[in-house]
């Protein structure tokens, strides 16, 4: 089969619904929000080693403008929750949000007065990952996860 | 550290304050003394003027949970000269939880004792700007003391507001 035939004449359906879920689950922009050790790990797993532009994720956006689901990474303290929760309004729907590390997820050995015991107190988590730290596969899975995730999302909104 | 420096520093010091240094501990690698309240201020102009302790490393605040002397506040100083360390501590009461300032002497004391008024609400007269160092000014509680809840107390401390400002 040539090229020409591929690029040619050739033509395929589908939904617009389909192509935009393939688009955005395929270029998974995260939006780092390093807090703690945990960060090290969200590092290497956009690093060469664990690499993962292979699932279009490895466009680190520091602005929140450019990023598509932020992932916390470490502990959050009482303080620094005004700052995430600014942050998380102003990346721009849809986005998603990924708590990495007990820290993150429940406050893990952090059980103090100062530190938020789990970010899903003031933001919507879509995905937890277990570990202290996680290690940067189950990073890549969270992505994976939440690819599915937006795979099975219904992407346009349909007026009623 | 030399012991002989040691031991003609802890000599000097029982000179000077005689009844007023109420216990001496020697046994850890640096002389941790023990002193009145009342001393404190001029002990430690003293101890910088005369025995060169130019230095305070830091500022600590304990609480005993004990009836009486229920504060603890341990000055770490440091004389580069001799290169001696030296642990001063005094005890103050809970109802009424005041001791004079050291920056004056040293001006690195003015943080620490911010943080031992932070966490302890150990007060410092004298002290210049003696406001909370970590926790919002309007916090109620001093933490570190131990009656007060390994969690905090719930609506201490304010949490975002999880509803987004543009729906």
């Amino acid at each position: 089969m040539s090229l020409d035939r591929v690029m040619g004449e050739g033509y395929f359906t589908t939904t617009i619904d389909a192509l935009t879920k393939w688009g955005r689950s395929n270029s998974v922009w995260p939006m780092p929000m390093g807090l703690a050790c945990c960060a090290i790990e969200m590092m290497a797993f956009a690093g060469p080693k664990y690499d993962a532009a292979r699932f279009g994720s490895e466009v680190f956006r520091f602005s929140p403008r450019q990023s598509d689901v932020m992932i916390v990474a470490g502990w959050c303290t009482y303080k620094m929750s005004h700052a995430i929760r600014r942050v998380w309004d102003q990346m721009p729907d849809p986005k998603w949000c990924i708590a990495m590390g007990a820290c993150a997820s429940t406050g893990g050995m952090h059980r103090c007065y100062g530190v938020v015991q789990g970010v899903d107190n003031f933001l919507p988590v879509d995905y937890y990952i277990s570990g202290c730290p996680p290690r940067p596969e189950s990073v890549i899975n969270a992505i994976l996860k939440i690819q599915d995730k937006i795979k099975e999302q219904q992407s346009l909104a349909l007026d009623s | 550290m030399n012991t002989e420096t040691t031991d003609s520093l802890l000599q000097d010091i029982r000179e000077l304050l005689g009844e007023d240094l109420l216990e001496v501990k020697t046994d850890y690698a640096y002389p941790l003394l023990r002193i009145k309240r009342d001393r404190l201020h001029d002990t430690c102009r003293s101890l910088k003027n005369t025995f060169h302790f130019i230095y305070l490393n830091e500022i600590i605040g304990t609480d005993r949970f004990t009836s009486e002397e229920r504060f603890e506040v341990i000055y770490h100083l440091v004389s580069l000269r001799n290169r001696q360390r030296l642990f001063l501590k005094v005890r103050v009461e809970e109802e009424e939880p005041v001791l004079p300032t050291v920056t004056d002497i040293w001006k690195s004391a003015n943080w620490n004792e911010r943080e031992v008024y932070d966490m302890f609400g150990i007060s410092f007269e004298g002290h210049s700007d003696l406001r909370r160092i970590f926790l919002p000014e309007d916090f109620k509680y001093y933490p570190l003391r131990k009656e007060f809840p390994l969690l905090g107390v719930p609506g201490s401390l304010e949490m975002p507001n999880s509803t987004p400002d543009h729906d």
